[in-house]
């Protein structure tokens, strides 16, 4: 298939002059940098890379020696006093780089603008696996994170300091990097002075003792975000600005259907077109080169494939039932022995069923990467630039796919649109360096939204979730029955598995099946996937980790096959569970006539919870009384509805009070007000928490009133904006108010998926208060909340 | 082939493409400007917004056919990090952005809009943008803040 090859050699990226300058400003010399004996300080940008002379560079490729529990892997000082910080947690808008930024200042003792941090680079920065699951807080200040490095570094900096100055560490005090003592600051000496452009050479100490959260005095300040002024004036370099000398650009064509395979490609039809067009086909994977993005862009659209038919899909009316009738995997969260004989004392016995569809990232910048491959086997080595939640387990599923060694292979992170999870950021760089590869040069590569949205994602999974409650002549919940079904196929790709995400199957790599099987009784309790209500004790072989007193318990989930590629979307199951869980003890609380807030409290057993709860409750003004409230007889219904959960079962407390307006006449739904509040101990950043609380308000708000995924018996049909649509600007938008529980003597939880896990249940229950219909399927689109209007 | 002049960011150019390139590519492949970007290239998102005379249009879909002759002014046309625009200040200072991927068009159209609506709500901003207008870190409360900080900058 291959025409035209380029042989313009590419340089791999390496030091840029500014990054050798820097260094030897810092008084390193660059081949003792290469050679690894200095310590690591390397400022460079990608801007910088393309401008490095190719003479005389030395290839840089994976460290594999970047140590977890090495000083050295995650901090460097130099002569002029500049600290470098390495972390392998990305920036994608959420603050983080900001964050880490503050931790670095505050448990060294430095000024913020002594700082460098080198994000998420595999030659550079240690493995720290992907930036996901809202753990980057917890990773990061737990036991195998930056801050004990830091510790570590800060309390070896005052030994050596003691020593120098002949006193004891308990006389010594710090500031701005300068080891003074206390009694005496003129007897000093600085951490240039102590340890510059050396390596410490440390095993990060478990016993060193990072600074007390009631002692920061940067951690705890809203400190601005450090890219927003480049971000604001169009200076910042994405992913998607990657620019390379030679640089080609790649479109991928993929199949009209899913299932489809290549039969025959007619390279004629683009043979006239201009830019040097080449065609690559490997198995089911297709792509165009050429010199411009446009001129690619056109050759994609005009080359001729014979496709194979795809697959017949499950009817998308049908697909709740077809769940339920699938093979699945089990798995049990809760089994307490006495669930059916609780119901059986149980005086009454409610049930529903609540639906949550397939729905999409939908990154508003379609997936891009940058790939330089050059060769094949042993000998080949590639660059990828990505905006991958995880450079390391790319750079391991990218060296499969292209065929050479992974340690040839480095995966350097640029921030790109918006990421919520497992969007196409891993597949397209699959693209890019397949493409590379095969024509010999830099390739970019930007998907088409359709591309995107059909070809480009794993999905969040619909799930369709039976819930069943027995109350005792108290009104009190004694038994409590989850069953769901949601869906599986694919995950983050990984060496062994790069046919997990869409580019790797299309290739030739096989998604691992899902394999059928039943559940064993849990032997231990986690409710990571937040399954288990807030209401649940969580009992498990006589130990109970749940937030809640309902102590009978079954919690079962069934995955089947899915048709569509699927991975974790922003609270990943949680919030499924959680739309489920929490509109179903409004629906009880209904039921007995008690407010919803003091029939939750009845409830809860964890205190963060009870308080995060009563602080939403508060700030929002709620007035007890039970839903639904009485119809003063207006078209525009107006109610309140309150959500809370201790996402992942540990990782972040959170309620959202949501008001709204329901139009009874045409079932559409206004979210008016959105209170929201957060306990995940001590808030680092409060404005970024807060910027993160209200995104994750309205991002929530979008995902119930308007997301799902939609296909007819062949192909995805909700390929752009006007056939996936979101909550958009030109409309109202609610007041969005936060309020937020500084805890300092807990350890810090994750935030950014917590307060989207609690908007959909907040909006149904609010919609259930304002009107007495009962919305259970995601979204509540104005015919299905006129439908349950009717059913009222 | 054909030499298309245009205007940009007040400096003039001439480009030697195809007429039918639209102008989102020439502003990023061959100017290598960051700030308008591709969303979606079917003028429902409004990632690609540039000012055309002044006026925001989407680069994504427009010929350069289209834009020849025109004068264009993207985000970084207005300020820099060392002289931001008014518009801009009032983004940093309301820390208005998460990815930030959709800026050129929240603040491109914001600002044709409160530059016709001074002192304008944040509300009125909210429902004065086009709904073809995405931001989907829904960072829209600070996005509005801002431009209604900058609304009170702009005489009447």
């Amino acid at each position: 298939m291959m025409r035209k090859s380029r042989s313009e050699g590419l340089r791999q990226p390496t030091l840029t002059p500014d990054a050798a300058a820097a260094l030897e400003r810092a008084g390193f010399s660059r081949r003792n940098f290469l050679k690894g004996t200095g310590a690591l300080i390397v400022t460079f940008s990608v801007a910088d890379c393309s401008r490095a002379p190719s003479s005389g560079s030395t290839s840089q490729v994976s460290r594999l020696d970047v140590p977890l529990d090495q000083v050295d892997s995650w901090i460097a000082i130099a002569q002029d006093e500049s600290v470098t910080g390495y972390t392998g947690k990305c920036e994608f808008g959420q603050g983080f780089r900001t964050v880490q930024y503050q931790l670095i200042a505050d448990e060294m003792y430095v000024p913020l603008d002594r700082i460098t941090l080198i994000v998420c680079d595999t030659a550079l920065t240690p493995d720290q696996g992907t930036t996901s699951g809202s753990q980057s807080h917890p990773t990061e200040f737990g036991p195998n994170g930056l801050r004990q490095a830091l510790a570590t570094a800060r309390e070896a900096l005052f030994r050596l300091a003691a020593d120098q100055l002949g006193v004891t560490v308990d006389e010594l005090s710090v500031q701005d990097g300068v080891i003074f003592v206390a009694a005496d600051p003129t007897q000093r000496v600085s951490y240039g002075q102590l340890v510059g452009g050396q390596q410490f050479n440390l095993t990060v100490d478990r016993a060193a003792r990072p600074k007390d959260p009631r002692e920061y005095t940067v951690l705890g300040t809203s400190v601005p975000r450090y890219e927003i002024p480049d971000k604001v004036t169009g200076q910042f370099e994405y992913v998607q600005s990657v620019r390379l000398p030679g640089m080609r650009h790649g479109k991928v064509v993929r199949p009209p259907f899913v299932g489809a395979s290549v039969v025959s490609v007619d390279e004629t039809s683009v043979q006239n077109l201009p830019g040097n067009v080449q065609v690559v086909v490997i198995n089911d994977f297709i792509g165009v080169v050429a010199d411009g993005q446009w001129q690619a862009a056109r050759a994609a659209a005009a080359l001729r494939v014979n496709w194979s038919a795809g697959v017949t899909l499950p009817n998308q009316a049908d697909l709740y039932n077809y769940m339920r009738t699938q093979p699945s995997r089990d798995s049990l969260t809760v089994l307490s022995d006495d669930v059916d004989q609780r119901f059986g004392e149980a005086v009454n016995v409610i049930s529903a069923t609540y639906k949550t569809p397939y729905q999409k990232h939908g990154s508003i910048g379609s997936s891009a990467a940058v790939a330089d491959v050059q060769g094949t086997g042993p000998n080949g080595r590639a660059t990828i630039y990505s905006a991958t939640q995880g450079v390391y387990p790319q750079r391991d599923s990218v060296a499969r796919v292209l065929g050479i060694p992974m340690q040839n292979v480095r995966v350097i992170f640029l921030e790109g649109s918006g990421c919520y999870g497992l969007n196409g950021a891993d597949t397209v760089s699959f693209d890019a360096a397949l493409l590379s590869q095969a024509v010999g040069a830099p390739v970019r590569v930007q998907l088409t939204r359709k591309d995107e949205m059909a070809w480009g994602e794993n999905y969040g999974p619909a799930y369709v979730i039976d819930l069943r409650a027995g109350l005792n002549d108290q009104g009190q919940i004694i038994v409590w029955d989850y069953e769901a079904w949601t869906l599986s196929k694919g995950n983050r790709p990984t060496a062994a598995a790069p046919g997990n995400i869409i580019t790797g199957a299309l290739v030739g790599f096989p998604t691992p099946p899902l394999v059928p099987g039943s559940a064993d009784p849990p032997t231990s309790y986690s409710n990571n996937g937040n399954s288990d209500s807030s209401y649940g004790a969580g009992c498990v072989q006589g130990r109970c980790g749940g937030t809640g007193n309902i102590e009978s318990e079954r919690v079962l989930t069934h995955t089947i096959a899915s048709p569509f590629f699927t991975g974790p979307l922003r609270s990943p199951g949680r919030l499924q569970n959680t739309f489920a869980n929490e509109s179903f003890i409004d629906e009880v609380a209904a039921l007995v006539g008690a407010d919803p807030i003091e029939y939750r409290l009845r409830h809860l057993s964890d205190p963060r919870l009870i308080n995060v709860l009563k602080a939403g409750a508060k700030a929002s003004g709620w007035q007890t009384r039970p839903s639904p409230n009485a119809p003063d007889g207006s078209t525009i219904a107006t109610g309140r509805g309150v959500a809370c959960v201790l996402y992942e079962g540990n990782n972040g407390y959170s309620a959202l009070v949501a008001e709204v307006q329901v139009n009874r006449s045409t079932g559409q739904v206004v979210v008016t007000r959105m209170v929201a509040a957060q306990d995940s101990g001590p808030v680092s950043n409060p404005d970024g928490l807060r910027n993160q609380m209200e995104g994750g308000a309205l991002q929530g708000m979008s995902r119930c009133l308007r997301e799902e995924v939609t296909w007819d018996n062949q192909q995805i049909t909700s390929i752009d904006w006007n056939r996936y649509p979101v909550f958009h600007f030109g409309e109202s938008i609610p007041v969005v108010e936060t309020v937020l529980l500084n805890r300092l003597d807990v350890p810090q939880m994750g935030a950014g998926e917590c307060i989207i896990t609690v908007a959909a249940p907040a909006i149904a229950n609010a919609i259930f208060d304002a009107t007495g219909a009962r919305v259970r399927q995601v979204p509540f689109t104005p015919a299905r909340v006129l439908a349950a209007l009717q059913g009222t | 082939m054909a030499a298309l002049s245009l205007t940009v960011n007040g400096q003039s150019y001439s480009f030697d493409v195809d007429p039918t390139t639209p102008l989102l590519y020439v502003l990023m492949d061959d100017l290598q400007l960051n700030g308008p970007k591709f969303g979606c290239g079917l003028m429902q998102c409004g990632a690609c917004t540039v000012l055309l005379d002044g006026q925001p249009i989407r680069s994504c879909t427009r010929p350069m056919s289209a834009a020849a002759g025109h004068s264009i002014t993207t985000i970084e046309g207005l300020g820099t990090p060392d002289n931001p625009h008014p518009l801009q200040t009032a983004f940093i200072e309301e820390q208005a952005a998460q990815c930030a991927f959709c800026i050129s068009g929240v603040m491109l159209y914001g600002k044709t809009y409160v530059d016709t609506h001074p002192g304008a709500t944040e509300q009125q901003i909210a429902q004065g943008l086009p709904s073809n207008l995405l931001c989907r870190c829904y960072t829209h409360v600070r996005m509005l803040k801002a431009l209604a900080r900058y609304a009170q900058e702009v005489q009447p």
